[in-house]
């Protein structure tokens, strides 16, 4: 059988997985540079733990509470953003993820910066199978659906959507409220695994984790986000069997990254357009790298 | 069909236009030219929601349409090609067409409608599976209005069509527009190539900063001394 090793790392893949997924629909699905998803991880955490811990909910209940509650702040934090492009969004949405991790430390009810402990272990590896499965399949049914065709039209050109009937407000909130939901399922099952969550385990560079799977990954595909999710979890582990390399890996993991975006900006999935159409990680690789060459619509 | 009256409409504390007038008959092709930075887009943007005016109205077969939202209007029937096109780079041309379509409730009738559009525009058919973004200007120009008549509209607004074209194409773009309005559409056309438009609608107006200056049949205003002066390059 697996050693727990292997479970933690398969059942963190499936986490990553829900999380690289539902942040996928956000950007790479309709385009809206989000880059402060560990927000809702957060508060999907924290709300589940916390109805387990005080008032018993049983573990499926929790899950969707949490999912609940970061759904609301999905649809709070999506709605005064929504005017907001490009690199505005982002720093928007990681400010709000600031936020978020700062209230989370000076609460009292969430334990401040030592944290919550004792948390009933819930998660297992078959309820994290199924979350992925249902995530996966839900979201499939909405990129497939008349709402999937809203988002990517929104994403392909926001202007030329809305000369086409298309309530860009009202998709945009729907979208940010569905990657919300997913968020604070990941948050739920993390919580419920690891029984121990700090503000600090969500906070920027968990959010940057996301968005490299999604970009490592491809945006815009469902495969593209599992396998960002698979690699980017289990690169640094493997990294750790360099034996005396060992103190490099984080080096290593950052130069994979970097060398990834100038090889295959598009991702592992995910086609390259033409010549002249630059994507998303290419624009988000030259922006980060202080080339500039994006323009202010992300 | 469409009556703007008395529209005013602001960038922040900037005005871009000053009491527009502006009135588009059933079965018409209007005009409206002007220079760059004129109003013409705003105009347009105006009509479709894209902006809101402070102050006047628009009025759509005589219901007020001021204050919908643009998804709205495009449902009452007014479609609009945007300024430089704006097709969907990265889908196909039937996926751009399926999408012009994404108000509409009969979908039957869609699959028709794209077939309706490869008529219309010849040089696109049996390319639906090629990338909009990788359509020459033209093409890219021909998707855009075949994308927004997929929405069947009663009232086509098209930002400037030559923008960015050769001459033999915009020749045989306006040859599609004229087609398209003897179809039966009614057709508010913005335009810099004011000689081609002007030869092309009924009627015209034509705008400076952020006013209409000059109104009338596009025959009076092709002979007008200011236009030909102006818009023209003569005398
Ligand atoms: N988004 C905007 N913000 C501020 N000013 C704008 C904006 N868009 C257009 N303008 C200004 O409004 C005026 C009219 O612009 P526009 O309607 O685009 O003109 P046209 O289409 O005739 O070239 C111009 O002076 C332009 O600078
Ligand atoms: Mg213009």
């Amino acid at each position: 059988m697996l050693s727990p090793y292997y479970i933690q790392l398969v059942i963190l893949v499936g986490i990553n997985t829900i999380m690289a997924s539902s942040l996928n629909l956000i950007i790479g699905y309709t385009g809206q540079l989000s880059i402060g998803h560990a927000a809702f991880m957060s508060i999907g955490a924290y709300a589940s733990a916390l109805v387990t811990v005080h008032f018993n909910f049983p573990f499926i209940a929790s899950l969707l509470f949490g999912a609940l509650v970061a759904t609301l702040f999905g649809l709070l934090i999506g709605a005064p953003t929504l005017k907001l492009k490009g690199d505005y969004l982002a720093i928007a949405t990681l400010g709000f993820c600031e936020i978020v991790r700062i209230v989370f430390l000076n609460l009292d009810i969430t334990g401040g910066s030592v944290g919550l402990r004792g948390i009933p272990k819930k998660t297992t590896l078959l309820t994290v199978v199924v979350a992925v499965l249902i995530t996966i399949f839900v979201l499939n049914r909405i990129i497939n659906s008349r709402i999937g065709r809203a988002l990517i039209a929104i994403r392909e050109d926001e202007t030329a959507a809305e000369s086409m009937g298309i309530n860009t407000t009202y998709y945009k909130v729907i979208c940010f409220g569905v990657g919300a939901f997913f968020g604070g399922l990941g948050g739920g099952l993390f919580a419920h695994f690891f029984r121990f969550i700090q503000p600090n385990s969500f906070g920027f560079m968990c959010s940057i984790e996301h968005l490299c799977m999604v970009v490592l990954g491809g945006m815009g595909s469902m495969w593209g986000a599992f396998i960002g999710a698979t690699a980017i979890t289990a690169i640094p582990e493997l990294l750790r069997f360099l034996g005396d390399f060992a103190d490099y890996r984080m080096v290593i993991y950052g130069a994979i990254l970097v060398i990834m975006m100038r090889v295959r900006p598009q991702g592992i999935i995910g086609q390259r357009l033409s010549a002249d159409q630059v994507s998303i990680g290419e624009k988000l690789f030259n922006r980060w790298a202080g080339m500039g060459t994006g323009g202010k619509r992300g | 069909m469409l009556k703007v009256e008395g529209v005013s409409t602001f960038y922040g504390n900037i005005q871009a236009l000053r009491q527009i007038q502006i009135k588009v008959k059933p079965g018409e092709i209007v005009t409206l030219i002007g220079a760059n930075g004129v109003g013409k887009t705003t105009t347009l943007k105006t009509i479709s929601g894209l902006i809101r005016a402070s102050e006047g109205r628009v009025l759509f077969n005589g219901q007020d349409i001021t204050a919908e939202p643009p998804h709205k209007i495009v449902e009452m029937g007014i479609s609009q090609v945007p300024e430089g096109r704006c097709v969907f780079p990265r889908l196909s041309l039937r996926e751009n067409l399926e999408m012009g379509a994404f108000i509409r409730q009969d979908k039957e009738t869609i699959a028709q409608d794209v077939e309706q559009v490869f008529e219309t525009f010849p040089q696109l058919k049996g390319r639906d599976r090629q990338l909009a973004g990788t359509l020459s200007g033209g093409e890219q120009q021909m998707l855009a209005m075949g994308r927004a008549l997929m929405s069947k509209p009663k009232l086509l607004l098209l930002d400037e069509p030559s923008m960015g074209l050769a001459p033999m194409i915009v020749v045989e773009i306006f040859k599609i527009i004229e087609e398209i309005n003897r179809q039966g559409t009614t057709i508010l056309l913005v335009e810099q190539n004011a000689q081609l438009a002007l030869k092309t609608a009924h009627r015209g107006y034509v705008m400076e900063t952020g006013q209409v200056v000059l109104q009338g049949a596009t025959d009076t205003l092709l002979n007008n001394d200011q236009v030909r002066r102006a818009y023209l390059g003569e005398g």
